[in-house]
């Protein structure tokens, strides 16, 4: 076995094992026995019954889509714009979703209204970059659209500001601090019952079209030359990793760190190649955000905020993993 | 002679010049001017009594009224300018318009810590006005009624409201008293319900007074956000929440459902207007919060407790207008804040 596919196999591996005890602990004590009489449909208690299948289970799941999501547009992205300090919120996706969150609870909305509205917000805001980035001309288009983001983020992040000003501040700004700083502690069945279809959707187009995205790497008249419209091909990576992670950033609020370091991470392990990148990135964001959120949920009685123990552990991890491999990304 | 004639002329000055030297939380001693007419409050509850000693006296809300909460207070308050807040999270309010206000007293209700007090101290330096800083925390609330009576001059008014609330306190507390089992009490905050108060924590105050047992009394002081298998775990017999959305979200949420509260069908939504009764501002208003726990976690000793009645003094008492029977009504009728 060579050292590519053993990387898959390790990812895999550590997927699997971390799920299972990511569903085995938890602060309600639940004993294995229980845990397998739930999952093969037995009667148990109630309350594990509620504890497996409506509260441990989704939130489970949505750290691996969510971890997996990000990662998978961080991926795209680096690829597409040839910079490895591209993140998936390059083009304004988490600055559109915290406004639209931050605007819903400004206006005292409920959960569903919080999430719609930061799914909106972020769909909005990448639109709204894009459009004007690919007006811009007579710049390269991916230096126009990199711009264009960091300034409409900029801005953006300046209304969030705002309105945080202006929030009650016993009631409001304490809310608007803790969905910026991410969680998945409020998760619900019906949270990933909306997320997970958007996230496969928007993973589809990457799967499907992984080879070509290679050649979004290239300049663009040598892309052209090898029969590839850049341009459509551009508009339909940013479509599917703005989908993605407006999906993910609905429901977990903004977790950092995962869409920026993971496909590092991935590069280094299985090189550039974006067809063999994707899947091993994939997989490890969804088993480092499981990880990280099975610390958040049960060192304490409190949660822990995921986005502060992602860059506590992910940090020496990955300076370790960049000191031992010897490839170029 | 000569001494006494000394201690005489000392007196005096001191009389006409009507200094009352007042200590506030900080240590710091703050001198008023001799007559004080004008009073910036730099937070919700430092606005609140302040106008419960002195409507006339308060310069301005921090934040306009809004239409649901005017029609609690007499027309010409209730219009009162926004001059935003000067202490908190974030200065709304610019020393500019401090000045501009002509106060010549500026006083702050609230946490007392060393920054709050560094920033008094900053303020008073810049805008040569005296600016004290007290406790405002609900057992703390005759002291700083009285200190502020003292520092504006209103030592009659304030003592008024001093006593009735130190009676009102010393009521629930003696009705509490014979009390052998407290419910556990759960307090869930913000559109998820997840958000809590920790031991000690203010926004929990209200269970405190009453001796109650707060589920999130393990955990650190301060606002905390807990997984929904910790609350599981506690497994609350009554949840109080002060979010609406999150009031009618536990009914038909699965998760919640398995929870013995709302099981017991005991979640109880705090009335908001005009100002909080039982989390936020954190104030003098959390009193009603008091009473309105009091009747829901023990029906037995609280049972002849008239909330309508306690509400319609506390406002005519604090916000200077009895209520009106549809305000009452309005308050209390609202899905959630009394059992069916």
């Amino acid at each position: 076995m060579n050292s590519r596919a053993l990387s898959y196999v390790l990812a895999a591996g550590a997927l699997v094992g971390l799920t299972a005890l990511a569903f085995a602990v938890g602060r309600y004590p639940i004993s294995l026995a229980e845990l397998v009489s739930v999952l093969v449909g037995k009667s148990v208690s109630a309350n594990v019954e509620t504890v497996v299948l409506q509260v441990r289970g989704p939130r489970v799941l949505a750290a691996l889509v969510v971890g997996a999501a990000l990662a998978a547009a961080g991926t795209a992205y680096q690829g597409m714009f040839r910079n490895p300090l591209v993140s998936p919120d390059i083009l304004g996706v988490s600055s559109g979703a915290a406004l639209g969150a931050v605007l819903a609870i400004f206006f005292s909305q409920g959960i569903i209204v919080i999430q719609v509205f930061a799914f909106v917000g972020g769909l909005v805001a990448v639109g709204l970059v894009y459009w004007i980035g690919s007006r811009l001309r007579g710049h390269d288009p991916l230096l126009a659209l990199v711009l264009t983001g960091v300034v409409i983020g900029t801005l953006l992040g300046s209304v969030i500001a705002l309105l945080k000003y202006l929030a009650d501040p016993y009631n409001q700004l304490p809310a608007i601090t803790y969905w910026l700083l991410g969680s998945l502690a409020a998760i619900a069945p019906r949270d990933l019952a909306a997320a997970a279809p958007l996230a496969l959707a928007g993973l589809a187009p990457m799967l499907l079209l992984r080879w070509r995205v290679n050649l979004l790497a290239l300049p663009d008249d040598e892309a052209r030359a090898l029969g590839v419209d850049t341009r459509k091909l551009r508009t339909l990576v940013v479509a599917a990793a703005t989908l993605m992670t407006a999906a993910a950033v609905a429901v977990s609020g903004i977790i950092g760190w995962i869409g920026l370091l993971i496909p590092h991470a991935a590069r280094l392990l299985v090189g550039p190649d974006f067809g063999r990148l994707l899947p091993l990135a994939m997989l490890l964001g969804a088993a480092f955000l499981l990880a990280v959120d099975t610390l958040c949920r049960t060192i304490a009685t409190i949660e822990v905020p995921p986005g502060v123990l992602t860059a506590l552990i992910g940090t020496p991890f990955f300076l370790w993993l960049f000191a031992l491999a010897r490839r170029s990304w | 002679m000569m001494r006494y004639s000394l201690f005489l002329l000392v007196f005096i000055s001191g009389y006409c010049i009507g200094q009352t030297a007042v200590t506030d939380v900080s240590g710091r001693e703050i001198r008023p001017p001799a007559k004080v007419e004008r009073v910036y409050a730099a937070g919700p509850p430092a606005s609140l009594l302040v106008f419960a000693i002195a409507p006339e006296k308060l310069v301005g809300w921090t934040r306009a009224m809004r239409d649901n909460e005017a029609p609690f207070f007499p027309d010409r308050y209730a219009r009162l300018p926004e001059l935003g807040r000067l202490t908190g999270r974030g200065n709304t309010a610019n020393v500019e318009v401090v000045l501009n206000a002509k106060a010549d007293l500026i006083v702050d209700v609230g946490s007392t810590g060393a920054t709050l007090a560094s920033l008094a101290s900053q303020v008073q330096e810049q805008t040569r006005i005296p600016y004290g800083l007290f406790d405002g925390r609900i057992e703390s609330t005759p002291g700083t009624l009285r200190a502020l009576g003292r520092l504006m001059g209103n030592e009659r008014e304030a003592e008024r409201l001093a006593a009735w609330y130190e009676n009102e306190l010393e009521e629930a507390r003696r009705r509490v008293a014979g009390v052998k089992e407290h419910p556990l009490v759960y307090y869930g905050r913000s559109a998820s319900g997840l958000q809590t108060g920790g031991k000690g924590s203010i926004n929990v105050e209200v269970l405190e007074v009453l001796g109650a047992r707060n589920a999130g009394a393990e955990v650190r002081p301060g606002l905390v956000t807990v997984s929904f298998e910790q609350v599981l775990l506690w497994n609350p017999e009554v949840i109080l929440t002060t979010d609406p959305n999150y009031w009618k979200s536990v009914w038909s949420d699965p998760r919640w459902r398995a929870v013995k509260a709302v099981e017991d069908k005991r979640v109880y939504l705090s009335p908001h207007l005009p100002f909080g009764w039982f989390d936020f501002p954190p104030g003098a208003n959390r009193l009603l919060g008091v009473w309105w726990t009091g009747k829901l976690l023990y029906p037995q000793p609280f049972g002849d407790v008239d909330l309508r009645a306690k509400t319609a003094e506390f406002h005519r008492l604090f916000y200077h207008r009895e209520p009106t029977a549809a305000q009452l009504d309005a308050l209390l009728a609202e899905p959630g804040v009394l059992p069916k």
